[in-house]
């Protein structure tokens, strides 16, 4: 519900009793650079945005915000892809960049503790001299923050053998909507009671803020190589993933790219990938040396098998990473050959990669734009990049269309709506599709427990069910939405 | 990314080179990682990716007022943001279009504009400027201490060679530099010269344009760069190899007379050729073989000027010349960080270029060197001010 003027008024004089001019920008032209996160497509100026340096701050900013209903958006680096830090146009955006202190290296626990505005790379830069790293490193890891990570349960090349965010996060202190400090989660493996801390990672800043992070380091392997095979099909491509997984192994990553991402990644990162191949993989294989030296022949077979036009081994640190550079910078490296694009991020079983390829690659052709296919291949993990030009009206219209077609493709195959991005503003419509009315339900009685008023950044990642109904996607009985005393949010 | 240029914009040669280099940001983030005000301030406004925005609205016709001004005033047009873009933004050329149209957009203060054209006076006239260190440092003994730190120890440069050889190539003497630390181009003069090259200054030539095209003074920087052109063409024509650079904040600027140059029927062609001609002094000895070792071997730390790594893309290749010459390297932690210096940037921008400096000082002394190298005499100074141990031109390293 739209605030009065005076209402505006009130909060923003009370947030600069405590807070500085470079901490509450009020000024249309200061707002504006965060009326987006990583899908520029989507915007809304907020009413303000605070950037407390202290968690009282965070605090106070809660409380005057819950106490006259004023939604708040939290904020990490802004690198989402989904929107989840889309502004609310009468709500404040809480940004959390100033916090980005690394508080402590625990080196013999093999945790860090860390405030959430820090960077995922910055973790395991910081662990390096020790011989450890944080393990879930999402391509946009140089600037995403790591309490951005935990609420969106983002992965990364290395989710495949290491896990998501969730398997990698020990304890998180949170402020409530209440505005409470409460810690959740503990060193410990196995813990009593529900499991918050597991709620809490994915809730796309719906359920609390995160102030603080303990996050599981883990030591760096023995032995890494990285392969680079090219192919001449997609198709044969992802059967060689096919193949590589159903043979038992898990490498580090496994990551694939097609032609279009080869093109723009080698422009900007010199990576030495064979620009003239129609898809490689990039395939890490990490461990004791025997084991690397064993997986590394089999490997190497299994992608000569499947028709590989050439297989060539990094095996330095500086290979390595000139290679990874190369697919961690391929989205924005798109930017070179296409004005915008639109990521998706579909899941998929394994064997269904090569159908759902060939799906999309019919699909482009249909809607008329152009696809770069850049993912990690080794969890079915799809990020179908949709190139368009905005400046073209309609066009962004017609790659969310193909979008949600790829989508609905994705769930039909079995798969699931997000891998990792978070549902956030963009893919609400598409939860209808893949949950049922039970589940969506059980969504909304756990938003209830935890932010009854619903102020903290509302209308995301959970669709309403009115919302669902009207999409035709759920059931109405007797003419009435199951529920109606559910809040809409 | 979208855009929609107001009609003002649109048709002009700024505007559409606003809008192509607008049109590939993908509004990814990356660059805020690596940018130094970014990570002091934490305001998207304060990062490239912010003021990218600030500048699209600004030409897409949003009322701005002096708030878009001081964003970009506080970017140290370092281009960390630049090397970081995996999209191929060039950013620091929009800023040039984005800080002119402001400039026109917004009124400053009065204080403000009064010290920057103070200081697009003084900078550049080298004879004012060498004037003004000369009394500083005369009266340096009865000087506050934080005046006193901004004045250079005197120092004596060793002899131009004499020897005449047939091959030639220019040098820049600049306009801070000859005032500040003169050994610094005889020393590349004496190295050259026992390379079988004599380095000639043109006399007409000075401040390479850089301080006013910071100021927005584009009318006075052009002139400038025509006014460089003009003293170097002779020599250009009479078969000059090179012109050689030993600021990298000045190496920056010539590279891009081209750039800066392009619509001018007359000097267009002359620029490029002289863009063309021009490198770093560490491009230079790259290409000769014969580099003498050192005769004292010494631990160093290398500060590579942002105006060398990031505007000029030129990494590796001191390093590669003071290993080779026998000097070792200390390790430097986020070594792509701006020291503060940024040309006028410490002056105008007090409180984030000192603390930029604190961070880099720590940085470069953490590993206990003998002293600090650098290629730029605007981070020289900057450093030298707080260093406790000295800070010079790596070449001057090689005429022991
Ligand atoms: C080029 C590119 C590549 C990417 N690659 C990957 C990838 O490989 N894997 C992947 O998983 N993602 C990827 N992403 C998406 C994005 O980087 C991740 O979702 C990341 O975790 C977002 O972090 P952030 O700090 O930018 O969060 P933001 O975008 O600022 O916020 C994301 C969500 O988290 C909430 N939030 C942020 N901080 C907090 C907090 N402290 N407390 C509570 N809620 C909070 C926000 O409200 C919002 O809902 C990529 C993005 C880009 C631009
Ligand atoms: S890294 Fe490049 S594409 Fe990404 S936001 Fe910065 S300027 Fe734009
Ligand atoms: S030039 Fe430097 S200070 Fe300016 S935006 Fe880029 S990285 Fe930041």
């Amino acid at each position: 519900m739209p605030s009065s003027d005076q209402t505006i008024t009130t909060i923003i004089a009370t947030l600069g009793e405590f807070l500085s001019s470079d901490q509450l920008l009020t000024s249309e032209e200061e707002l504006r650079p965060y009326e987006c996160d990583g899908l520029s497509a989507y915007k809304r100026v907020p009413l303000a945005v605070t950037l407390p340096n202290t968690i009282e701050e965070v605090q106070k900013i809660m409380r005057i915000c819950s106490a006259r209903n004023i939604p708040v958006v939290a904020r990490g680096a802004g690198t989402g892809l989904s929107g989840g830090a889309l502004p609310d146009e009468n709500g404040i955006i809480l940004g959390l960049s100033r916090f980005n202190q690394i508080l402590e290296i625990d080196e013999e626990n093999q945790l860090a503790r860390v405030q959430p505005g820090v960077r995922n790379l910055a973790i395991s830069q910081a662990a390096a001299p020790y011989e450890l790293f944080y393990a879930p490193d999402p391509s946009s890891q140089i600037a995403c923050s790591i309490g951005g990570n935990v609420a969106e349960n983002s992965g990364g090349v290395h989710s495949l053998k290491y896990g998501l965010t969730v398997h990698n996060v020990h304890a998180i202190t949170i402020i409530t909507s209440d505005g409470d400090l409460v810690t959740m989660g503990s060193a410990a493996l196995d813990r009593a009671g529900y499991d918050l801390l597991g709620l809490m990672t994915g809730s796309e800043g719906m359920l609390g803020i995160i102030v603080e992070i303990v996050v599981r380091l883990l030591p760096k392997p023995k032995e890494t190589v990285v392969l680079l095979a090219a192919f001449n099909s997609n198709s044969e491509a992802a059967s060689a993933v096919a193949a590589i997984i159903g043979a038992g192994i898990i490498p580090a990553g496994l990551e694939m790219m097609d032609k279009l991402s080869i093109q723009a990644a080698e422009d900007f990162a010199h990576a030495g990938y064979p620009t003239d191949a129609e898809a490689i993989l990039l395939c890490e294989l990490d461990g004791s040396s025997i084991q690397v030296v064993e997986e590394k022949d089999r490997v190497t077979e299994l992608f000569k098998s499947h028709n590989a036009t050439s297989v060539q081994t990094a095996t330095t640190a500086e290979e390595q990473a000139r290679l990874w550079a190369g697919r961690k910078s391929a989205f924005p490296a798109v930017g070179r050959i296409s004005p915008d694009y639109y990521c998706m991020d579909g899941t998929i079983p394994r064997m269904e990669l090569p159908a759902v390829l060939d799906k999309i690659s019919d699909l482009s052709t249909i809607y008329d734009l152009r696809v770069a296919n850049v993912f990690h291949a080794g969890d079915g993990n799809l990020h179908p990049l949709i190139l368009y030009d905005a400046n073209n009206p309609g066009e962004f219209d017609r790659a969310e269309e193909f979008g949600s077609e790829i989508l609905k493709t994705c769930v039909d195959a079995g798969g699931t709506i997000t891998g990792e991005h978070g549902v956030g503003s963009e893919k609400i419509d598409q939860m209808c599709y893949q949950f049922s009315d039970d589940e969506l339900e059980f969504f909304h009685a756990i938003k209830d427990a935890f932010d009854p008023k619903g102020y903290l950044n509302p209308g995301k990642a959970v669709p309403t069910l009115h919302r669902c109904a009207e999409l035709g996607q759920m059931h109405v009985h007797n003419g009435e939405l199951p529920h109606p005393d559910i809040p809409r949010f | 990314m979208e855009t929609h240029l107001s009609p003002e914009h649109k048709d002009t040669s700024d505007g559409k080179l606003a809008e192509s280099i607008l049109r590939k940001c993908v509004h990814c983030g990356f660059c805020n990682a690596t940018c130094p005000t970014y990570q002091l301030l934490g305001d998207e406004n304060d990062g490239p990716r912010g003021r990218i925005y600030l500048m699209k609205q600004m030409l897409e016709g949003n009322d701005v007022e002096e708030k878009t001004l001081l964003h970009l005033d506080r970017c140290l047009t370092c281009r960390s943001c630049e090397t970081t873009c995996p999209s191929g933004v060039e950013y620091s050329k929009l800023l040039e279009v984005g800080r002119k149209v402001a400039e026109e957009k917004i009124q400053r203060p009065t204080q403000q504009l009064r010290l920057r054209k103070i200081l697009r006076k003084t900078l550049p006239n080298s004879e004012r400027f060498k004037m003004l260190v000369k009394s500083g440092q005369l009266f340096k003994p009865f000087l506050p201490k934080s005046l006193k730190k901004k004045i250079p120890e005197r120092s004596t440069p060793s002899a131009w060679p004499t020897s005449q050889h047939t091959r030639k190539m220019l040098i820049l003497d600049g306009c801070v530099q000859p005032a500040i630390r003169p050994q610094t181009n005889s020393a590349a003069a004496n190295v050259l010269d026992k390379l079988g090259v004599s380095v000639i200054k043109a006399d007409k030539a000075g401040c390479c344009g850089a301080v006013s095209l910071h100021l927005s003074a584009e009318e006075e920087a052009l002139a400038a760069m025509k006014r460089n052109i003009d003293a170097w063409w002779p020599e250009i024509e009479a078969g000059a190899e090179a012109i050689i650079m030993t600021a990298s904040g000045c190496g920056v600027t010539v590279k891009e007379y081209a750039h800066h140059l392009r619509d001018d029927v007359e000097y267009a062609e002359k620029a490029q050729r002289v863009s063309d001609l021009t490198k770093d002094i560490a491009e230079i000895l790259l290409a000769e073989e014969d580099i003498s070792s050192a005769t004292t071997p010494k631990t160093l730390a290398w500060h590579p000027p942002c105006t060398l790594q990031h505007g000029q893309k030129i990494t590796g290749v001191v390093e590669a010349l003071l290993t080779k010459a026998g000097h070792t390297l200390v390790p430097v932690q986020d070594q792509h960080l701006c020291c503060g210096s940024a040309g006028t940037y410490s002056i105008l921008q007090t409180d984030i270029s000192q603390q930029l400096q604190v961070n880099k000082l720590k940085h470069l002394t953490a590993n206990k060197p003998e002293m600090i190298v650098t290629a730029n005499i605007g981070c020289q100074t900057h450093l030298q001010e707080d260093a406790d141990i000295p800070v010079i031109h790596w070449i001057e390293l090689f005429t022991d």
